[in-house]
């Protein structure tokens, strides 16, 4: 099984030349398979992920080449399931690192060593999988842990903001009163994708007045540019897969 | 733990007050508790995991299954303290791969919880976790699945329990 190690931003692009082995319109986002993947995809069996380093565009990783040691684990955890949730989608199945405790570990101490000391009082974490990452963060750093929820979940009032699917529409829901104006909050994900699930989150929270210092996934699908639609707000990823 | 009237931990009155009762939610004659508000304090959302870390750090804990979706914020934290696996147990169709279900009763027909084949390992020393215990069934299924492929599990952990509706499964 290869690693493939790449220094973000320098090498990104070049994961991208293959062209989509799919229909198009079956692809959620054009994804073009790594060129250096080998053929895995047939089978449902665990395994691996192969990886590329990511920083935030200001490549904020710990070491001087730009790579935490803890990264190449943490990626070698995650799990790539072809075909789901439908034909064509690489689905990067995060349970995987979550029977790692180690990786597990390392994934959260590389946010919270991040964002601690850095006077953020609100992690907002999308449903569901935001959940799992968002509240060890918030508990190490002590910020409060704000649910974004799909529609109807939350009880009480309520704020939404709608955002766009493949086909039609869907919503993010917070409560009032969860987070005041002026608050600096980060936003947690398990991975961006084509980035409509987080700029409906940063838009969500910057309605009701608080500053979004940074948004934080693990895993980032740069060819479904997801970057680019959350435009201004700043975006940090451990792991960019191709 | 805070069963016991002579020993209620002093840090139990403070999560208490923080969780926010809501009615008629999800339908009318429900009063919904909410732990939302606990984890907009921080102090009371890290003594609310800390009770349960110090619990059960010391219990060969190999597993932390949390059912989703509120059991995904309390399972994690209590999970990486005590040095554990999280396995989230799910709605049918959110786990990709491979997953076994188990069928419980609603109030008008069934669900299913599903979890990953191999996340769970025969002798696995497992915990439940969820935010609320009502009448029990998606915990019941939970046990069901993590006993179905060979684990121990060695309690079920909730933040609050409605003890006027009846628990349908066995004591643990």
């Amino acid at each position: 099984m290869q690693t493939i190690i790449a220094l973000a931003p320098l090498v990104s692009h070049r994961l991208c030349l293959a062209p989509p082995p799919f229909p198009r319109h079956r692809l959620l986002c054009r994804r073009a398979p790594s060129i250096r993947l080998p053929s895995h995809r047939s089978s449902t069996t665990s395994f691996r992920l192969l990886s590329s380093f990511a920083a935030s565009r200001d490549s904020e990783m710990a070491t001087e080449d730009g790579q935490d040691p803890r990264i190449p684990k943490i990626a070698s955890s995650i799990r790539v399931i072809p075909d789901f949730p439908k034909p064509g989608i690489m689905f990067h199945d995060i349970t995987t690192l979550l029977l790692d405790t180690e990786a597990f570990k390392d994934t959260i101490d590389l946010f919270v060593e991040r964002y601690k000391g850095k006077g953020i009082s609100v992690v907002a974490g999308v449903e569901a999988r935001g959940f799992i990452f968002g509240p060890p963060i918030a508990l190490a750093i002590g910020a409060k842990f704000v649910p974004m929820r799909k529609p109807k979940k939350l009880p009480g009032k309520v704020i939404s903001e709608e955002y766009s699917l493949e086909y039609g529409t869907d919503k993010i829901e917070m409560h009032v009163g969860a987070v005041e104006p002026g608050e600096r909050a980060i936003i947690i994900d398990d991975l961006i994708a084509t980035g409509g699930t987080l700029s409906a989150a940063v838009r969500l929270l910057e309605r009701v007045g608080v500053k979004i210092v940074e948004c934080a996934c693990v895993i980032e699908l740069p060819e479904c540019k997801g970057r680019e639609k959350l435009g201004e707000t700043p975006l940090f990823i451990l792991i960019s897969s191709a | 733990m805070s069963g016991n009237k002579e020993e209620v931990d002093p840090r139990i009155n403070g999560i208490k007050t923080k969780i926010r009762v809501v009615p008629d939610f999800p339908k009318k004659g429900i009063m919904f508790q909410d732990i939302t508000t606990v984890l907009l304090d921080p102090k009371a959302f890290k003594d609310t995991i800390d009770l349960f870390v110090e619990r059960y750090r010391d219990k060969n804990i190999s597993v932390v299954a949390g059912i989703e979706a509120r059991g995904f914020l309390f399972g994690p934290p209590i999970a990486l303290a005590i040095g554990a696996k999280f396995v989230p147990l799910r709605k049918p169709k959110k786990l990709p791969g491979e997953t076994i279900f188990e069928e419980y009763e609603l109030e008008y027909g069934n669900d299913r919880l599903e979890m990953h084949v191999g996340a769970v390992e025969a002798g696995d020393r497992a915990l439940v976790v969820d935010d609320l215990i009502a009448t029990g069934g998606t915990l019941c299924a939970a046990i069901n699945l993590l006993e179905r492929v060979g684990a121990e599990v060695v309690e079920c952990a909730c933040v609050i329990e409605l003890p006027e509706l009846k628990v349908c499964c066995r004591e643990i």
